[in-house]
């Protein structure tokens, strides 16, 4: 009969000195701010803080009640699927293309993962510089080609804009994944399926990327909870919300009611409603989705 | 003596010889003034720290105004306010509603004992930051107002007499209409479109923008701006915008860069907005006061001021708050003013300064920089006063927003004014809520 090994760990105290660090670093960055924001989302406060007055559950009901603050969760919802799908798909494309590539194959790859040391605020200036239209390079293009281009004015260029930006900032992130991913299929499976008669689309949707689905998934709750907060920078930079309120993401609408407006007490209200549903999003994808990916 | 001893006093006395008693008490002073107005900040400074041993004010740009009232905010939350903060005027029902956060110039000048007249300040510019009661609250600093400037080389190339700029709204659209004809891909644009097509236009044209004399008279006033006057405004504003005679450049002060470099051939903007264009312009500028329509009863009666206030922090050593008068007293001194006027085109705070402007041939020199002046030094009514609204800049923003769908074509003027009139006002609701006292 084989005996199990187990390990033991035998000191008492090490194993909690050694987690507090980052525990200490979850706690203040995390959950103390997370417990500022419930606190102060059942707060009426005027700006300076001076005065403070608890309205329970009022300040939801009064986001609840504004016509923009629910119009924002459409346009969030739409901003994020276009991030998360569009990224995927066009980093997949290009992890693919790197693969296969011989020559510069080290080239092309830091070029595809340059943009992502780059600031999402300097990201979000860079895309108004080209778009912009009056001075954009871009748009005078589009102009010249025919093409009526107006981001200040026509929501769905705006949208356009923050949703380019947002993608082009990302795909780095899930290109590196992707190509990991595929230098961790066995050549021999491929060859197999070669050998077999297989083209290489039949090649890649019946084993490279079912294989590529732990990756896939990851990148897909990681993508998602990104559109969701990390394109902040972008869109105050690109489009500051407008035109209109037609590209006011949650945390966008978050900022502006918290810093400009100096409503702090619904701006945390929006802040705990964000968090319950990106929480709540995870939730879904880890029980759900979870049970397709092969691992 | 052993050795640890003589290392030990050796210390003791060095640190007895290096008496920091001496040492100016250093002013913060946290501005929004960037570019060329922020060297002239930093040139205040200078001159008040050279003009004296006291006191140092020490200037530090903290971004747009929104920022520097956030910063102001943060910081004396975290108590770590600074001694003076630039807020813009929109911000001043929240300063004025904040008690215990600020202490009123009035008082820090009384305190002083330096001589102080509030009488000696322009009324017009003065009284928005005055209380009620007849307080003074905040110093006014930097006072603009909304004129008009125009390209006068694209005005030749059109066929348009350079030096007669236009004065009613009428006329605008002509002359946009010839600009376009010329080739003009922007013949009219807009900076601060709030306030200077309904908050100013408003004024100008003595038509009230919200009850109780625009607010000045308490936090239940509600909004009034979706009246006749402005509806028709807009809606010619729309025919323009169809048309392409009048370009939308973007919200708050976007619109400003267009007009040095010469895209847009006309714009309404700040006074303030002369020095970038003095500094920038390649081509021959004028400078005229805001159209009006010519007629309605009453116009042109005065336009509403623009631009920020000095506040005072509360919480500070009371040598910090001498300090300040100082300074105040110092930026209020006929001659700072008057210089300050001549180089930024701000409005000169005191009558003192604006006389000695004027007796010093400035404005003949200078042809059109009276103009801000001018439509503001006049006797005000109840309905032109100015403009003092909580949540300013929320209806600010929402103005902006619905005005956005009128330009894009997505909705009428009267809705959209009708709109935003209705979203400002649950803020005017929700302010007076919140400030009860």
């Amino acid at each position: 009969m084989a005996v199990e090994k187990r390990v033991v760990f035998r000191s008492a105290w090490l194993p909690w000195a050694l987690v507090a660090p980052q525990a200490l670093v979850i706690g203040i960055f995390f959950f103390w701010p997370a417990a500022q924001a419930i606190l102060q989302s059942v707060q009426q406060q005027d700006a300076f803080g001076i005065s403070t007055e608890w309205v329970g559950f009022a300040n939801f009901e009064r986001i609840f009640s504004d016509p923009s603050y629910i119009a924002s969760f459409k346009t969030t919802a739409i901003f994020s699927l276009l991030v998360a799908v569009g990224g995927i798909v066009l980093s997949l494309l290009l992890a693919v293309f790197a693969d296969r590539v011989v020559r510069g194959a080290l080239a092309y790859k830091t070029l595809l993962i340059w943009p992502y040391a780059v600031a999402p605020a300097v990201a979000g200036v860079l895309w108004l510089f080209m778009f912009a239209p009056s001075i954009g390079v871009v748009s005078y293009g589009l102009r010249k080609m025919g093409i009526s281009w107006n981001s200040l004015l026509n929501a769905n260029d705006a949208m356009t804009l923050i949703v380019l930006a947002a993608i082009w900032k990302q795909i780095s992130y899930n290109f590196l994944f992707f190509l990991a991913g595929l230098n961790s299929i066995p050549k021999s499976l491929i060859e197999a399926a070669a050998i077999d008669g297989a083209r290489p689309w039949r090649r890649f949707w019946t084993i490279v990327f079912p294989l590529l689905s732990p990756t896939t998934f990851f990148l897909l709750v990681i993508n998602i909870v990104y559109a969701f907060f990390d394109t902040f920078g972008i869109i105050d930079a690109a489009t500051e919300g407008g035109p209109g309120k037609d590209t006011a993401v949650l945390v966008y609408k978050v900022y502006y009611d918290g810093f400009k407006a100096l409503d702090l007490g619904g701006s945390a209200a929006q802040s705990v409603v964000l968090m319950a549903i990106v929480v709540t999003l995870t939730v879904i994808q880890f029980r759900f989705v979870e049970k397709k990916v092969n691992y | 003596m052993n050795r640890t001893s003589i290392v030990l006093s050796s210390i003791a006395l060095a640190f007895g010889l290096a008496d920091p008693a001496s040492a100016a008490t250093e002013i913060q002073w946290w501005h929004a003034m960037g570019g060329p107005l922020g060297e002239w900040v930093n040139d205040l400074a200078k001159g008040f720290n050279d003009s004296q041993k006291d006191y140092k004010v020490v200037a530090t740009f903290k971004g747009s105004y929104p920022e520097t009232l956030t910063a102001g905010i943060a910081a004396f939350r975290a108590g770590n306010a600074p001694d003076i903060l630039q807020v813009f005027e929109v911000g001043t029902a929240t300063m004025m509603s904040s008690k215990g956060a600020i202490v009123p110039v009035g008082k820090v000048m009384k305190d002083s004992g330096l001589p102080f007249d509030p009488t000696s300040y322009v009324s017009a510019v003065a009284g928005y930051y005055t209380a009620p009661n007849g307080q003074m609250l905040s110093m006014p600093f930097n006072s603009s107002t909304t004129i008009f400037y125009y390209n006068k080389d694209a005005f030749k190339a059109a066929g348009l007499d350079p030096a007669k700029p236009p004065a009613t709204w009428a006329e605008v659209a002509l002359a946009a209409a010839k600009l376009k004809a010329s080739g003009q891909a922007c013949p009219f644009t807009t900076s601060w479109i709030s306030w200077t097509q309904l908050e100013s236009f408003s004024a100008w044209h003595n038509v009230e923008f919200a009850t109780k004399g625009n607010g000045m008279g308490g936090t239940d006033t509600r909004l009034k701006f979706n009246g006749p006057l402005q509806v028709r405004h807009i809606q010619d504003l729309e025919n323009m915008a169809k048309q392409g005679l009048f370009v939308y450049k973007g919200r708050d002060n976007k619109a400003d860069a267009t007009f040095p470099s010469g895209e847009c051939a006309m714009i309404t903007a700040s006074a303030g907005l002369l020095g970038a264009i003095k500094k920038n312009a390649k081509f021959d500028y004028g400078v005229a006061p805001l159209p009006y329509y010519q007629d309605v009863p009453g116009a042109p009666q005065n336009t509403v001021i623009g631009g920020a206030s000095l506040w005072v922090m509360s919480g500070k050593p009371a040598d910090h708050y001498k300090g300040v008068a100082s300074f105040f007293n110092y930026l209020s001194s006929p001659e700072v003013q008057s210089a300050s006027h001549k180089r930024t085109g701000y409005l000169p705070i005191t009558t003192a300064a604006f006389k000695l402007t004027d007796t010093s041939g400035f404005y003949k020199q200078n042809p059109g920089s009276d103009v801000a002046v001018n439509q503001m030094i006049r006797k005000t009514t109840d309905k032109s006063r100015g403009i003092r609204l909580g949540n300013f800049l929320q209806i600010r923003t929402i103005i902006d927003e619905e005005l956005e769908q009128v330009w894009a074509g997505k909705a009428e003027a009267k809705a959209a004014l009708d709109k935003a009139v209705q979203r400002g006002n649950e803020q005017l609701e929700r302010f007076q809520a919140a400030n009860k006292s």
